[in-house]
């Protein structure tokens, strides 16, 4: 079947669902694939790369192949010109749009939504909420920093102390933590503060100091994301951001839930309340945004001076990496629902992941999916620990009982032992104690020497067969001379390959 | 002709003794190993010398040719061997001289056997003393042991070589057939004893001949570690008989060192996989039918690509290798030693971490890493390592699997819980080099591969760790 990688009519929009890297994994899975030309451009990837890798490089007739993958959700236009059959994955932010998905279903087409994967551990690799998040986040410190007029590592200079910055994230999802981890590389303080107090770790782990109110434990959710939150809670957090508002030079606000607006956390008085020369930056501005004042893809600097950026668009600001992540999710969800290599895709609709992402098929609307009850949060999965089972407590005295015991019945038995055998006992019990002990002490790493060393050893056995050389008896002296050359031949070999391995082993 | 040494002979036969106690006891650690090796050469040499002296003061020089010919043989042989294997072969050079070491037993068993018989001075000499039985049941002993080291190293040797499947041998009531084996052996020895004749020692040879062949064919590949250990207990013990019957104490306390020797390192094997030596030398894991492990859905796995796992690699601070079998196979260790070099220059920190029963053979990554030059004091065993996990960034899973499988630790139930395992997934990230997703030797799925820290590499190790040293980023001076 051929794919089509149209190119995006978004304005402003520079990503692309195919980069040359992963046209090659396309065609590894059977499919023919056509690029629009100049698709990639504006993500640095030109047409001569797509071609070399495979693709073909065509206009306007990318929308008449089998599978068109896209990024953003296609525009009414481009709707039209869907035909029956045919097979679109890209944004389509179905809980928000139902008329796009009605619109789709006319066309007869199947869609799958790449902001509808479940939230579950298998899904990852296809879910692009979570790529493009991680480059918004990374992008969201860059843009603050760009603002920002001063330094975010402290410093002391000749020319005097430089503070460092202090930022404060809120919302610690993806794209919270890689702000976090961002800013803290840049050398800022770095706080952040989430209503789920199981991410506490992961922030901290990203190297910024978590945040905490005191309220009960709300419990992580069953979906990932946070639940609706108690008016105790949210005058407690509402009095945090208050009190950090005034303190820090950064606020990045990462609180969005897929299909509901975003809740408000910077109201105009906490803005107000910030220090001129201040950056918010609002990530969830194209949902309504959570700080007060943010206005979509837009920058806006108050009254008193600080500047509110509610770019929506922070991961097509990368356009070259934010392509190659969102193209691997689409490779991942091709090599997903195409499980015989073949060029077929095959929408196994009892996976949970492809349900999920299924919202319209045939015609045939899917949307919602029946939930998927899989938390994200580490802390909820409490692991069944196994209980050790019960370590019998030997009773020391046993020690002694079967010392006295063998003895006992090695008294017994010597009487019976006749003269010469007495002595031989002796030095093989002795030498066995001797063996056990000083073989014990062997380093780990001395085994196979050790083994070798036993090999050249053994072949003491030599001095046994030297002494019937000389019997006259012809049998006799033919079989110790085959013994006497293999037994040699352990002693050579046994010492050499030692000696050889003690070599190898060096200190650093 | 006498039974009994002169002075002087058992006299330097005592020195030889001492001088075996501290070769092994120099073998403790890696600062006196070299000492120990040349202790055992001081002793056999001491002994051989002597020995030859007793032969031709009792033989006469004529003597001297074939000792001087068979000697100078085996020398050549044993000398060769041992310059030109590869370290990969370690395994199997060392069954095979297990192997001669259990012949050469049978051997001068025999041979005892057809003095007393034909030598009248040597049977009137036994007869004399009144040990004739006693002597009689000795060599049956030796014989027995010497078959059964003879035939089980073969087969040992056959499988580490691949010239013999590595998948257990599975007859019918083979327990059966082995308890058979034993119990008409030892009918034979009364027969023996009672009325010592060639055919019931020749009938009792082809048993246990059998019987070590079929031992070590039903023990899978993968317990080939217990098998050398065991079996190199096996030919001290061999030797011990020899000097039961030869009147020899030096060969008894040789056999005994060599025999305690291997019956300990078989013990660290099997507290290694966590499994009672009888079950080990009983037969493999999943002989019995039951391939355990139902199949688990762990979800999937995902995939790195060489120069991701460089970039990740250039990124750490700390890194700990853990080798296994899979990096002998493909001699992997010289593009891992020099990607230790690498990073190593680089800054990071990198060890290793071995799990007792990697490999085939108790040492044998050791060895492999040594032969490539990697400093022995960063290679570190299980119990070193383990608690350093959770402060590494990557972790190099290279031709492991059991050996790193956390459903032997959060799993009850599965085939290998309770196995000492390295707690690889504790680490920030682990890079499993892998040639396809099969399972490993117990034949358990391993859910470390499906952890999301967990990326997979496919392909020959040795080709991706030189994929990986090609994209390091080239350090640029600072």
């Amino acid at each position: 079947m051929r794919i089509g990688v149209p190119r995006e009519s978004k304005p402003g929009e520079r990503r692309v669902a195919a980069t040359p890297k992963t046209v090659e994994r396309i065609l590894k899975l059977g499919y023919e694939i056509s690029v629009e030309a100049g698709a990639g451009a504006a993500a640095s990837f030109p047409d001569e790369h797509y071609l070399a890798a495979g693709a073909d490089v065509v206009g306007e007739e990318v929308w008449d192949a089998d599978i068109v993958l896209k990024i953003n959700p296609p525009s009414a236009a481009e709707v039209q010109r869907l035909r029956a059959g045919q097979l679109i994955a890209c944004l389509l932010a179905p809980a928000l749009d139902p008329d796009l998905l009605a619109a789709l279903a006319d066309r007869r087409v199947t869609a799958l939504a790449m902001d509808a994967v479940p939230r579950i551990s298998r899904a990852q690799s296809l879910d692009v909420l979570s790529s493009m998040a991680n480059l918004g986040g990374y992008r969201a410190v860059v843009e603050a920093a760009h603002e920002f007029g001063s330094v975010f590592t402290g410093q002391v200079t000749a020319a005097g102390k430089v503070p460092p910055a202090k930022v404060l994230v809120i919302g610690a999802g993806v794209a919270g933590l890689a702000a976090i981890g961002t800013a803290n590389s840049l050398g800022a303080i770095v706080r952040a503060f989430d209503a789920r107090p199981e991410v506490a770790e992961q922030v901290e782990s990203m190297g910024a100091e978590f945040l905490r109110i005191d309220v009960e434990d709300t419990g992580p959710s069953a979906d990932g994301y946070l639940r609706g939150t108690t008016a105790d809670f949210d005058a407690k957090a509402a009095a945090l951001y208050a009190e950090q508002a005034r303190d820090v030079d950064i606020v990045i606000t990462t609180a969005l839930i897929p299909g509901r607006p975003a809740p408000r956390l910077l109201t105009e008085q906490m803005v107000a309340s910030m220090r001129p020369g201040s950056v918010v930056v609002d990530m969830a501005a194209g949902n309504g945004g959570n700080v007060a004042g943010s206005v979509a893809d837009e920058k806006v600097v108050t009254d008193n001076g600080v500047t509110i950026l509610g770019y929506t668009d922070l991961p097509g600001r990368l356009p070259t990496q934010a392509s190659q992540l969102f193209g691997t999710n689409l490779v991942n969800l091709l090599t997903l629902i195409t499980p015989e290599k073949d060029g077929r895709p095959v929408l196994d609709l009892d996976d949970v992941v492809v349900r999920g992402m299924t919202v319209v098929q045939r015609g045939e609307l899917l949307w919602p999916p029946p939930p998927v009850q899989v938390s994200a949060a580490p802390a909820a999965a409490v692991p069944a620990r196994v209980e050790p089972k019960p370590v019998t407590v030997k009773d020391p005295r046993r020690k002694f009982v079967y010392v006295g015991a063998g003895a006992a019945a090695f008294l017994a038995l010597a009487p019976f032992m006749p003269q010469t055998f007495l002595p031989q006992i002796t030095v093989f019990a002795l030498a066995i104690v001797i063996g056990y002990y000083v073989i014990g002490n062997v380093h780990h790493a001395l085994h196979t020497p050790l083994m070798s060393e036993t090999n050249a050893i053994s072949g003491v056995i030599v001095v046994g067969a030297l002494l019937q050389l000389g019997t006259g008896n012809s049998v006799i002296t033919a079989l110790a001379v085959i013994a006497v050359l293999i037994a040699s031949i352990n002693v050579f070999g046994g010492f050499m390959v030692t000696y050889r391995m003690l070599n190898m082993f060096r200190k650093a | 002709m006498e039974l009994t040494t002169p002075t002087l002979v058992t006299a330097a036969y005592l020195v030889t003794a001492i001088l075996f106690i501290l070769a092994f006891a120099n073998l403790n650690k890696h600062e006196t190993a070299k000492h120990g090796n040349y202790f055992g050469i001081a002793g056999i040499t001491v002994a051989i010398v002597s020995t030859i002296g007793l032969a031709i003061s009792r033989d006469g020089w004529q003597v001297l040719a074939f000792i001087v010919a068979a000697m100078l043989v085996g020398a050549v042989i044993g000398i060769w061997r041992a310059r030109t294997v590869e370290m990969t072969g370690m395994p199997e050079l060392i069954a095979l001289l297990h192997s001669f070491v259990g012949l050469a037993a049978m051997l001068v068993a025999y041979n005892s056997f057809l003095e007393a018989e034909n030598v009248p001075e040597v049977k009137a000499l036994y007869e004399a003393l009144g040990t004739t039985a006693i002597h009689n049941g000795e060599v049956f002993l030796g014989v027995f042991i010497g078959a059964v080291t003879l035939t089980g190293s073969i087969v040992a040797f056959l499988k580490l070589s691949a010239r013999m499947k590595s998948a257990p041998l599975v007859l019918p009531a083979r327990h059966w057939m082995n308890l058979a084996a034993v119990l008409v052996s030892l009918g034979l020895m009364v027969w023996f004893v009672v009325e010592p004749n060639i055919l019931p020692l020749a009938i009792m040879t082809v048993i246990a001949l059998l019987f070590g062949w079929h031992l070590v064919a039903s023990i899978g590949g993968g317990d080939m570690p217990v098998v050398i250990s065991m079996l190199n207990s096996y030919s001290g013990w061999a030797a011990a008989a020899t000097g039961f019957l030869l009147n020899n104490n030096l060969l008894i306390v040789a056999g005994a060192l060599v025999g305690s020797s291997g019956a300990y390192l078989s013990y660290i094997m099997c507290v290694g996989m966590n499994r009672s030596f009888i079950s080990v030398i009983a037969g493999g894991f999943g002989t019995d039918g039951q391939i355990a492990g139902e199949a688990k859905d762990y979800g999937e796995h995902r995939e790195v690509s060489a120069e991701e796992a460089a970039l990740m690699l250039a990124e750490a601070s700390s890194v700990i290798i853990t080798p296994g079998y899979g990096m002998a196979v493909a001699q992997a260790q010289y593009p891992v030693a020099e990607l230790t070099r690498r990073l190593r220059e680089n800054g990071t920190e990198v060890r290793f971490g071995i799990h007792p029963v990697a490999g085939r053979l108790p040492g044998h990554m050791n060895v492999l890493l040594a032969e490539a030059k990697v400093p022995y004091d960063i290679v570190l065993e299980m119990d070193e390592i383990n608690d350093d996990f959770p402060s590494t960034d990557v972790v190099l899973v290279i031709g492991a699997n059991d050996t790193v499988n956390p459903a032997a630790i959060d799993e009850p139930g599965s085939p290998i819980e309770g196995m000492p395992v390295l707690h690889v997934w504790e680490a920030a990230d682990v890079i499993v080099f892998k040639r396809s997703m099969a399972t490993g030797y117990a034949g358990v799925q391993n859910p470390l591969f499906f952890k999301q820290n967990t990326q997979m590499l496919f392909g020959d190790a040795k080709v991706r760790v030189e994929d990986i040293i090609a994209a390091l980023p080239v350090k640029v001076s600072a």
